[in-house]
């Protein structure tokens, strides 16, 4: 079994063409193992998200390979799998606003993950309870999102980003709507995701109050990955910019 | 409500049928001796002599020839205007058993006696007074409605033709005294003054004048003969025409209410389509509300067959919903209308199909815009 979760090589992403040619990825190259916890920081425009949005299958690279549990996904910007399914499967998301659907309950927004993944109604109904009871949200089960504090929003989506006991957990600024104390929950809460369910958690953040909890730090500048400190679990950061 | 209009606009046309056909069902009668070369008594003017009754029960394989008088009057009650269609009922032959009486009795006598449809708003007992008579109403029918969507009056034949006749007594004294004045200056006033005498007297007492004459004369045929055959026998009279039952009804439909039938019928089909679009605008912009989600569904993992669905079955609850409040608020509001406004099961049946067909053709456009949504939408904003 491959040890790596998600590995990128050489991973290019090019916005436009001739004048207008933004290179929003150059050659990025990472590795990322089950169970690891990474933050990665940079300022705005840095180039994060779109690399956030290519691991998670949403945004095709220009050039370059993923390898996510062993198997190549994408080839360029050629995808080798269904990647709706694969996504389904594998990748959990979680987002700087919780992103829940409004008009469902908070059992709801998590059941409606495992339906999607062809679960029984009635068992997905448990799955979906045992998750929120797992984040301390289970009497909250049968409330609407707009009715629920920040970080209840966030349990919940995370609880979403776990239904389907996916391999890799991606999350766009998920502290940024949240205030230090629960933002520090929020982050504490993927570390033990890691732990509990062996998953590797991506975290792209501004938030510098919570990085002791990840196992390693990126730093992104200019469409360019540097390996800021790895203080528990060895990775792999691609070459520097040139 | 558009839906609701749309019922009601077919229940309008189904109304205009029943209503113009009603009466030609309810007397049962398999052949209608009318006048040559007119359509009969709902199309147009019918004269025909009443004494064409003995001439058709002569004829082998009538069983009972009736007398029919058809006309429509207009006249005051309480202030407001009151239409009523009445129809003459051959007596003793025919007292109004066979209509739909839901109170009171059929008629009893030969004069001043009638029974009423409930839409005139006249109550059992009421009397009223239709020219020189006062007629009572002794009994009342439910949805007996002429082809001008007036409630149907029975009284018999004799009471019938003497509200169509009437004129006001000035107009016959004035009248008398012409003709006597006719009848001195005639060849025959002057040989005979004596005749000039008769000017006084009322017509049928006049062997010139010939007797009242009815509007129509409803044959019914012997168990064994067909229509056919003894309508072929009376369309060799010279003086009437002859349509079978089904004939009479056909001309109805294709006569006086042809144009309402058809202008009602393409106002339904325009406000079909229009339902359609506004259903579509709505299912689109409901789609657009909800972008984001159907984004985070993709994100998620939710193939595009599911989101699909997911438009599909807003469209459809929105066509079912729709339609049933469209049903519930009409058969409360549609027995309000002066007309009537007639639901049939088929006819219901009918649009609903036709709302489910504009769900979906209306949740297209829905579909198309959640089509083309990426996933990476739920990441902005």
């Amino acid at each position: 079994m491959n040890d790596f979760a998600i590995e990128t090589e050489r991973l290019t992403k090019i916005y436009g063409s001739g004048n207008t040619e933004v290179a929003a990825l150059r050659e990025t190259t990472l590795r990322i193992r089950r169970g690891e916890v990474i933050a990665l920081l940079g300022p705005s425009g840095s180039g994060k998200s779109t690399f956030l949005t290519a691991i998670g299958l949403i945004n095709a690279p220009t050039s370059g390979r993923i390898v996510i549990g062993g198997e190549l996904i994408m080839d360029g910007p050629s995808a080798l799998t269904n990647l709706s399914a694969f996504r389904r499967e594998h990748i959990g998301f979680v987002f700087q606003k919780s992103n829940l659907i409004p008009f469902l309950t908070a059992r709801d927004n998590v059941q409606i993950a495992l339906e999607l993944d062809h679960w029984k109604a009635s068992d997905a109904k448990r799955r979906a309870l045992e998750l929120l009871d797992s984040l301390d949200v289970a009497d909250r089960a049968d409330h609407f999102p707009s009715t629920l504090s920040g970080g209840q929003q966030q349990r919940i989506a995370i609880a979403r980003a776990l239904a389907n006991q996916p391999s890799i957990i991606l999350a766009d600024e998920p502290t940024a709507a949240l205030d230090s104390h629960r933002g520090r929950q929020v982050m504490q809460l993927f570390s033990q995701v890691a732990l509990q369910h062996g998953a590797a958690v991506f975290v792209v953040t501004h938030d510098h109050r919570s990085l002791d909890v990840f196992d390693t730090i990126y730093n992104m500048e200019d469409g360019v990955i540097r390996l800021e400190s790895a203080p528990l679990v060895q990775a792999q950061a691609g070459p520097p910019r040139a | 409500m558009l839906l609701m209009v749309v019922m009601g606009m077919g229940g309008i046309y189904r109304g205009i049928i029943e209503d113009a056909t009603l009466l030609v069902d309810e007397v049962k009668a398999d052949l209608w001796i009318v006048q040559r070369n007119t359509r009969g008594p709902f199309a147009e003017v019918s004269r025909v002599p009443a004494n064409l009754v003995h001439r058709a029960l002569a004829v082998p394989g009538v069983k009972t020839a009736r007398e029919f008088v058809y006309h429509t009057i207009q006249r005051e009650r309480a202030g407001d205007p009151l239409r009523i269609a009445v129809v003459g009922l051959s007596w003793p032959t025919d007292k109004g058993e066979s209509l739909p009486i839901i109170a009171g009795r059929p008629l009893a006598q030969n004069h001043f006696e009638m029974i009423a449809d409930s839409r005139l708003g006249l109550p059992l007992g009421e009397q009223i007074r239709l020219g020189k008579e006062t007629y009572t109403v002794v009994g009342l029918t439910e949805n007996m409605i002429g082809s001008s969507g007036d409630g149907l009056a029975f009284c018999t034949v004799a009471d019938a033709l003497d509200i169509q006749f009437d004129v006001p007594g000035e107009a016959v004294r004035l009248e008398r005294q012409a003709r006597h004045a006719r009848g001195r200056l005639s060849e025959y006033g002057r040989k005979q003054p004596a005749l000039t005498e008769l000017a006084f007297a009322i017509p049928s007492e006049i062997p010139a004048f010939s007797p009242r004459q009815i509007s129509a004369v409803m044959v019914t045929v012997a168990p064994g003969t067909t229509s056919h055959s003894v309508a072929s026998i009376i369309a060799g009279w010279s003086d009437v025409s002859v349509y079978t039952s089904a004939g009479q009804r056909d001309l109805l439909l294709r006569g006086p209410v042809e144009k309402v039938r058809r202008q009602i019928g393409l106002f339904r089909v325009l406000l079909t389509i229009i339902a359609g679009i506004i259903m579509a605008l709505i299912l689109y912009t409901l789609t657009l509300d909800k972008l984001h989600d159907i984004a985070l569904l993709k994100l998620i993992g939710a193939p595009n067959r599911r989101i699909l669905g997911m438009i599909l079955q807003q469209a459809l609850v929105l066509g079912v919903v729709g339609y049933g409040i469209a049903l519930v608020i009409g058969l409360r509001v549609f027995p309000l209308f002066p007309r009537r406004v007639i639901l049939r099961g088929d006819d219901l049946t009918q649009l609903a199909g036709i709302v489910l067909v504009i769900s979906v053709l209306s949740s297209m456009l829905g579909i198309w815009k959640a089509v083309r949504v990426e996933p990476n939408e739920a990441l902005s904003g």
